[in-house]
This record gives C-alpha cells, sequence and structure tokens, in this order.
C-alpha cells in the first residue's frame, strides 16, 4: 500500500501539469471554466491521497520514539 | 457605521479570545514556547492553515486572478495543496518529534545539533530573521492599505485624506490612516501574543482563519447574486474577456511548474516550525495534513471566481491596482455595510493570523538562540525567561511599526523573495531529517550559496524593475528553482566530500536507522 501512495504522489505531481485544458475556456455546470474545475478537483484527490496516507502509511515508530522520550525527559523546556 | 461597528466588534472578540486562552497558560516557558505540547488536532489545523495563509489569499488572489485568470489557481493553491501536506507529513512529525525528544523551541537549536556546529546556528539566525521580517511588514503595510480603501468617508472631519499631486485633489476622505490601523493591530497582536504566548496564538489563529474563510464565502455568494447568479457572471467573462477562463497567453508553461518550489517554503518557516512543536502527538497531524489541501480550495476557489468575474464585467482597479480589486466589487456591487465590515474583518484576520505567529517566534528565537546561547540558559528561571520573550516580542512589534513609516522600495515584490528564500533552504531541513550523511560543511556550504545567488538574482530583479518593471522570470522559471538547485547541489556535493557526522550524533537523530542496522 505504501508504494501504491508514493505512486499516487508522483502521479499527481505530474497530473498537475494539465496540458490539455491549457487553452480550453469552456465552462462546466455553466460557471465554471474547466480548467479551475480541474485543479479544484486536484486538491480534493490531494486531500484524498493524503487521509490515505495518514491510514496506511503513519509513520509509527516517530510516534512511538517521541512518546518514550517524552516520559523520559519530561519538564525538558529549552536545550542549553 | 456599521462597518465601522463590525470591525472594532471583531477585535475586541479577537482580544477577549486572547485573554481568556491566556487563563489556560501554565507559568513555564515550555508553555510560553511551545504550549507544552497541548494543542489538539483542530487548533493545529486552523492555527497552521491561518498562518500559512496570509492576506493574499483572500486579496491577492482575486487581484492576480483579475490580471491572469484562473491559472492563479493552479500557479498557487493546487501545487500548495499538495506540496504543503507533503511536508507536514514528511518533515513536520519528524521535525515534531525530535523537537519534543530533545527540547528544541527554534530552528537554529535543531540545526546547530544535527550538525553539530554552533557557527550554523549563527548563520542561519539573521537570514531567517532577515527574511521574515519584510513578510511582517507587508502585513502591517497591507492591513493599513485595506483600511484605508476600504473606509473611505467614514470620518471626514477626523482624517481630512492625503493630496495626490497627480490628480490634483484630496483621495481617501475621512478614510482610517495606515498609521493607526497599524497601531490597533499591532496593539491587540501584541496583547494576546504577549499574555498567553503561542497557545493565545494558536486559539486566536483558530479563530481568525473561521472569520476569514466565513467571509469569502459569503462576499462570493453576494457578488455572485448580484452578478445574476454563477453562470450569468461566468457568461459575462466568456463574452467579454475569454482568456481569464485559459492559461493561454496569461501563464508561461515553464512558470506554472517551477512555481512547486515556493510552497517548499512551508519547510522552512520558523513560525511554522513552532507551531508543528506544539501539537500534542504525531497522530495530531493527521486532520492537518488530508484538511490542508481542501481548505485552501474552499478560501480560494470563490476568490479566483470573483477575480475572473471583475474582469469580465469590467470593474475599473482602482489607480491600477488589482489587490483592490475585492474591494471594489463589495463596494459597486454589494454596497452593504454590513459585508464591508465584515470583508474588512476578513482580511484583518488572514492579516493577523500570519503576524501573530512571525512576531511570537521572533520573540522565541532572540529569546533562545541569542540571549539564552551568549549567557547560558542555567541563568534563567522559568519566569526569566517568559519575560525576557515578552520583552522582545514588545521589542520586535514596536521596531516593525516603526518601520511601517520607512518602507524599502518594492516591500510588495519583497513577499515572493522572503518565500523563494525559505523555499531555497528547504534541501537543509529535508537532509536533516533523511539524509544520515549530511555534513556540517554541506549545510553551511548550501546555505552560503543560497545566500548568495538569492542576492544575485534578487539585486538583478529589483534593478530590473527600477529600470522599467518586467516580471521575475528567469528563461521562462521562478528564480526560485534556480536558487533551490544550486543549494541542493552544493548540499550534496560538499556533504560527499567531507566527514560524516558523528556515530553519536547519527543515533541522536536516526536512532531507528541504528537499531534496523544493528538487528539487519
Amino acid at each position: 500500500m505504501r508504494n501504491i501512495i508514493i505512486i499516487a504522489v508522483i502521479l499527481l505531481f505530474f497530473l498537475h501539469q494539465d496540458f490539455w485544458w491549457w487553452g480550453d475556456g469552456s465552462l462546466v455546470w455553466g460557471f465554471m471554466p474547466v480548467g479551475l474545475a480541474y485543479h479544484a478537483a486536484y486538491s480534493v484527490a490531494a486531500g484524498l491521497v493524503w487521509a490515505l496516507a495518514v491510514k496506511f502509511a503513519w509513520p509509527q515508530t516517530v510516534e512511538d520514539e517521541a512518546g518514550e522520550a517524552a516520559e523520559r525527559d519530561e519538564g525538558a523546556a529549552t536545550p542549553s | 457605521m456599521t462597518s465601522l461597528v463590525i470591525i472594532v466588534g471583531y477585535l475586541i472578540l479577537l482580544l477577549g479570545l486572547g485573554v481568556f486562552s491566556a487563563r489556560f497558560f501554565r507559568g513555564t516557558s515550555a508553555d510560553y514556547f511551545v504550549a507544552s505540547h497541548s494543542i489538539g488536532p483542530f487548533l493545529l489545523l486552523m492555527s497552521v492553515f491561518g498562518t500559512t495563509m496570509t492576506a493574499f489569499a483572500l486579496v491577492g488572489s482575486t487581484g492576480k486572478a483579475f490580471d491572469k485568470g484562473i491559472g492563479v489557481y493552479g500557479l498557487m493553491a493546487s501545487w500548495s495543496g499538495l506540496i504543503h501536506s507533503a511536508i507536514f507529513f514528511l518533515v513536520g512529525i519528524k521535525v515534531w518529534a525530535i523537537g519534543k525528544r530533545y527540547g528544541y523551541v527554534t530552528q537554529c537549536q535543531f540545526f546547530r545539533a544535527r550538525f553539530e556546529s554552533p557557527t550554523l546556528g549563527y548563520l542561519l539566525f539573521p537570514i531567517l530573521v532577515g527574511l521574515v521580517i519584510p513578510y511582517l511588514l507587508i502585513g502591517l503595510l497591507g492591513a493599513g492599505a485595506v483600511m484605508r480603501g476600504l473606509t473611505v468617508g467614514f470620518f471626514p472631519d477626523l482624517f481630512p485624506g492625503v493630496m495626490n499631486p497627480n490628480l490634483g485633489r484630496m483621495q481617501f476622505v475621512g478614510s482610517i490612516p495606515p498609521w493607526l490601523t497599524g497601531l490597533v493591530v499591532s496593539c491587540v497582536v501584541l496583547t494576546y501574543v504577549f499574555l498567553g504566548g503561542v497557545r493565545s496564538t494558536a486559539w486566536a489563529n483558530t479563530f481568525q482563519t473561521l472569520v476569514f474563510m466565513t467571509t469569502g464565502i459569503i462576499a462570493f455568494w453576494m457578488i455572485a447574486k448580484r452578478l445574476g447568479g454563477f453562470s450569468a457572471a461566468s457568461a459575462q467573462v466568456l463574452a467579454n474577456t475569454p482568456q481569464h477562463l485559459a492559461r493561454e497567453g496569461m501563464i508561461g508553461r515553464l512558470e506554472f511548474f517551477t512555481y512547486c518550489f515556493v510552497p517548499l517554503s512551508v519547510g522552512m518557516f520558523p513560525h511554522l516550525f513552532q507551531h508543528w512543536l506544539t501539537a500534542k502527538s504525531a497522530r495530531t497531524f493527521r486532520l492537518t495534513v488530508i484538511a490542508h489541501p481542501i481548505f485552501i480550495m474552499i478560501v480560494w476557489v470563490p476568490c479566483i471566481l470573483i477575480g475572473i468575474w471583475a474582469a469580465g464585467a469590467g470593474i475599473k482597479a482602482p489607480g491600477g491596482n488589482a489587490n483592490a480589486v475585492l474591494g471594489t466589487m463589495v463596494a459597486e456591487l454589494v454596497d452593504s455595510p454590513a459585508l464591508t465590515g465584515l470583508l474588512v474583518a476578513g482580511i484583518l484576520a488572514a492579516i493577523m493570523s500570519s503576524l501573530d505567529s512571525q512576531f511570537m517566534c521572533l520573540g522565541t528565537m532572540f529569546t533562545n538562540d541569542i540571549v539564552f546561547r551568549l549567557f547560558g540558559v542555567d541563568r534563567f528561571d522559568d519566569k526569566r525567561k517568559i519575560f525576557l520573550a515578552r520583552a522582545f516580542i514588545v521589542l520586535i512589534v514596536s521596531i516593525t511599526y516603526l518601520l511601517t513609516f520607512f518602507p524599502p522600495p518594492h516591500i510588495f515584490d519583497l513577499g515572493v523573495w522572503c518565500f523563494s528564500g525559505f523555499g531555497s533552504l528547504f534541501p537543509l531541513v529535508f537532509g536533516a531529517v533523511y539524509w544520515r550523511r549530511m555534513t556540517r560543511g554541506g549545510a553551511i556550504a548550501g546555505v552560503l550559496v543560497m545566500v548568495a545567488t538569492w542576492l544575485w538574482l534578487f539585486t538583478r530583479d529589483m534593478m530590473y524593475k527600477g529600470a522599467g518593471g518586467g516580471d521575475s522570470l528567469i528563461l521562462g522559471m521562478m528564480p526560485v528553482a534556480i536558487i533551490f538547485s544550486a543549494t541542493l547541489l552544493t548540499m550534496v556535493v560538499v556533504s560527499l566530500m567531507t566527514r560524516p557526522p558523528a556515530p553519536a550524533t547519527v543515533e541522536k537523530f536516526f536512532p531507528n536507522a541504528s537499531r534496523e542496522r544493528q538487528t539487519g
């Protein structure tokens, strides 16, 4: 799953360059320029991909590490 | 007068919330600087979103879409949605864990320890402060300009306006002058930052983010209604300025692509670094990572549509200033004092939600990176630490306010250059958390190359503008692409040529990798 998410993020990176709508000024739903609708959907897709990343590729070890250390170092405010 | 009541009411509410949140202040320096790592998912999302979205999200996006059409969304918003969340996920969580583990509250502390180099800390400090200060100035000057434009005629007896020698008449008669707006904004922000530190900042940012998101949606709805509905508004654009509906001839393809380097700046913003550290746990980041791109869409899509509708409706930008288009649309089409008041409150909210975090982080940096380094942290008890931080925050707010009376030329052009500087430093933080082999020499050389390249391209751009305008592109690319590449290349090459970090440092910052190596 982690690999699928990496591929999805890379794909999203390249899908940003939507040259196929570049000169297209047509409207969808009667008011939304197609290029803007595409990029609005792109933002939603980005949210969905990051939701998948959070669900299936969450760095659990980082969380545990900080948790263990925080208990150990409780009270430390500023380092010298 | 309704507008003014709404604006004053908003400021009083904000102040009240700041004072109320300060009641939760635990009286320790850890609470003042990082809210004792106690901020939950919703507050983190709202404070991080509010901090990254400046007034540009409402005013600048509309103005830029008025000039360049819908491509502005892809250029700035959709890139940011993807890349900001990637940075929160890949860098933010790691930085939070390291910061919590070793008690870091500033970037200089972290980089100094990771690269075993006090020199790097001293080198980075003026660069980070130097890149934040113009950003602060833009916020205060922007607030002044917006307030002046939207309150014309409010107090003709108090403020006679300013003489415009080109027009031969008075301008902005009766409007609130920028010095007064700057003073009020500075005092409000200072009060809650002073009292509750980063916890009050997070609470205030949450309120401000809700205000500017709601305002944007209300303004969008009312403007669309007055233009005859969504379809009629867009039909006017199709008929009168169809170029605004696409990107051909408005934005270059290379510019569109290389803008991806600009949102990397969030990885190096000192104020975001501090907000990350306030999180209660790594899990707290989950909501921010998922919702950030969608929040950007909610704010930006209406503003981009308002911008292109203004172009289609033949609205004239006052004095050629596209940033005034949103205010003009509200004034000419809606003519509602309540909406004007809400709009000003929303714009102030967007500005102040960034300003407070920046003031807070500069106070934290001066206290921790200068005073504690020079005199030793053990000489100060918690009360003195908080006193020092507060004193520095007052000093920084005062200096910034005074600087607004002497703004450097092209201050608003400086905004994108600040972002470019932070974005070009991104390899430093990414390498620090992911590349064990990255060395002190690589980090220092990379930072120096970044400064040199930035100064060279910045000076070139300012001279170009001084000679008669023009944009900042180089071979069709954003300058940040060049500065970033030079910085990255230098960091990699010099790191490979110099001695690797000490094993103890690698073990300290990459404990899992060391464990895996031992078990493998």
